[in-house]
């Protein structure tokens, strides 16, 4: 355990040590090597902007409608969709990278949003499965699963359907080897990859070139 | 996970500037999909998160004949693979990235994270540190579940593998980096930006703690053939077993020189000049290539429970040869 200097000097991030220390919740326990490192690297660059480690005000742009929050910077895109906006259809899972049930479209790329601070996603578009259905219509790939019998359990469906659409954005007419390849990123436990596949394949001909997110 | 203060500096000077002078309390953020893994794991408990994906100079890939690939740190995985002129030069580095975890990892996945990502190793993964220590100072990995860990390279205290995809390619190629902290840039050839740790509170890479990956740099390869070949449990989302990157340089069907690196074999993407010596001279056989497989692993020691990477380690060597000579994606 590294023992702390402790002084009350305050540093120009304008957070006193105590104020930091509360507001990071870390326990006087908590091995820290470096006391006073933060406050000492800190300064030369005080023309950048610090935030938190308290609540922020935040914009979320998502599925096309816009968002404010105040959510601390460590909070994922993930736990902000689905514990502040109330949008769970993104899952976690394993929420470290692995499994592929968070995956949302971030900016026109399929990503975890489990892996995104919700920081970082200020300003981009943000698509979530909430987002695909227009008009009481299921999307092609939602519409693909339920006739391929993509899902058993359905929990890693929106994940999949999600990289399935991000997928076909960029392959309009993918070979079933594009097709292995390219969903490698989500995984289902109940092991229904092939209807996933196949529905994959359907969804493709059914949109025939592209325009679904227009 | 801890919460932390977030600065999002547009100037390398900036981020550095942000960060401590020592390890622990400041961390750099780019992609994200090691990083928050490993805070959420509290193996990682930074005070502040530096996110370094607003610095414009650390972006950017560019190719030109005469200098060859400058990669900015910032590069996805999923930029480097559709980069035509970089999959016509380096099959190499893009038959590495194409290996890469998955589309979502490409996407955010940066090429200065590949080579900065921590080890996968389970003990450190599970709080046990870098070098999995227990109480007495003896090696957990040793006497332990070591089927994933090193084969060369292990002679302590460190037994992790080295985990970048692209480290071993890009040694390959010879490639250098930029490194940038407090006291301006340096240069080093990337088989120098990885090293053994010695003590926990060293670090597997040579970046100080106050020092960013500004770019990675990879020389003109027109007459160099090059492959890599990874051997894989899972086809996605993991990390090879074993991993050989091959650069031949040729002159005509002959070998003038070659270079053979191996991944997730060792705490460091770990040179084969032995198959390197093999080769030089030759031309390319399947027993040449056979024989580059074998003296590349002829200084394994396996622990008690990877002995079958030493054979994985022989065949893919044997196979990057191979593929490298064939040319091409």
């Amino acid at each position: 355990m590294g023992k702390r200097k402790r002084t009350d000097t305050k540093p120009e991030t304008g957070l006193s040590r105590r104020e930091f220390l509360k507001g990071a919740g870390l326990a006087v326990s908590t091995p820290l090597l470096v006391g006073e490192g933060v406050a000492e690297a800190a300064r030369p660059a005080t023309d950048v902007k610090i935030l938190g480690p308290g609540k922020v005000p935040l914009l979320l742009r998502v599925n096309g409608a816009k968002h404010s929050l105040s959510l601390e910077p460590r909070v994922t895109l993930l736990d902000a969709l689905r514990d502040h906006l109330d949008l769970t259809g993104s899952k976690k899972v394993c929420d470290r990278a692995t499994c592929g049930a968070c995956t949302v479209i971030l900016d026109g790329l399929p990503v975890y949003s489990c892996s995104v601070l919700s920081v970082e996603a200020q300003g981009k578009e943000i698509q979530t499965v909430e987002g695909l259905a227009k008009a009481g219509q299921l999307h092609p790939v939602q519409a693909a699963f339920v006739e391929n019998d993509a899902q058993q359990c359905g929990f890693c469906t929106p994940g999949f359907v999600m990289a399935c659409t991000a997928f076909l954005d960029k392959h309009p007419n993918p070979t079933p080897e594009e097709v292995r390849r390219g969903l490698g990123g989500n995984l289902c436990r109940c092991g229904t990859y092939v209807g996933v596949r196949a529905a994959v394949l359907q969804a493709a001909k059914t949109i025939k070139g592209g325009g679904i997110h227009g | 996970m801890d919460a932390f203060e977030y600065a999002s500096p547009t100037t390398k000077e900036q981020a550095v500037a942000l960060l401590a002078g020592e390890w622990g309390s400041t961390e750099l953020l780019a992609g994200g999909t090691d990083l928050l893994s490993l805070m959420k794991d509290y193996l990682v408990t930074p005070k502040r998160v530096v996110n370094i994906k607003s610095v414009q100079e650390l972006k950017g890939l560019r190719y030109t004949a005469g200098s060859g690939l400058r990669l900015g740190a910032l590069v996805t995985i999923a930029e480097l693979v559709e980069h035509p002129q970089a999959r016509k030069e380096y099959p190499a580095l893009i038959q590495a990235a194409e290996g890469i975890a998955s589309p979502q990892i490409r996407s955010l996945g940066t090429v200065g994270g590949d080579l900065c990502q921590r080890p996968r190793c389970w003990y450190f993964r599970n709080g046990f540190g870098l070098l999995a220590k227990d109480e007495q100072g003896g090696s957990l990995v040793a006497d332990g579940d070591n089927r994933y860990h090193a084969i060369l390279g292990n002679s302590g205290p460190a037994y992790f593998v080295n985990p970048s995809s692209l480290a071993p390619a890009l040694i390959a190629l010879g490639a250098k980096v930029q490194l940038f902290g407090p006291g301006g840039a340096r240069e080093l050839s990337l088989d120098r930006f990885f090293v053994i740790p010695k003590t926990e509170q060293d670090r597997e890479y040579a970046l100080k703690p106050n020092e960013i990956l500004l770019e990675v740099l990879v020389p003109p390869a027109t007459k160099v053939r090059s492959a890599t070949y990874e051997v894989r449990q899972k086809e996605a989302l993991d990390w090879p077993l074993v991993a050989a990157a091959v650069a031949l340089n040729l002159d005509g069907n002959k070998i003038r020189t070659a270079r053979v690196v191996l991944g997730h074999v060792a705490p460091i993407p770990w040179k084969a000049p032995e198959a390197e010596k093999v080769l030089a001279g030759k031309t390319v056989t399947e027993d040449l290539a056979a024989e580059a497989g074998q003296a590349a692993v002829s200084q394994a020691s396996p622990l008690s429970r990877n002995a079958y990477k030493v054979q994985l380690a022989r065949v893919a060597v044997k196979r990057a040869v191979l593929q490298a000579a064939q040319g091409g994606v």
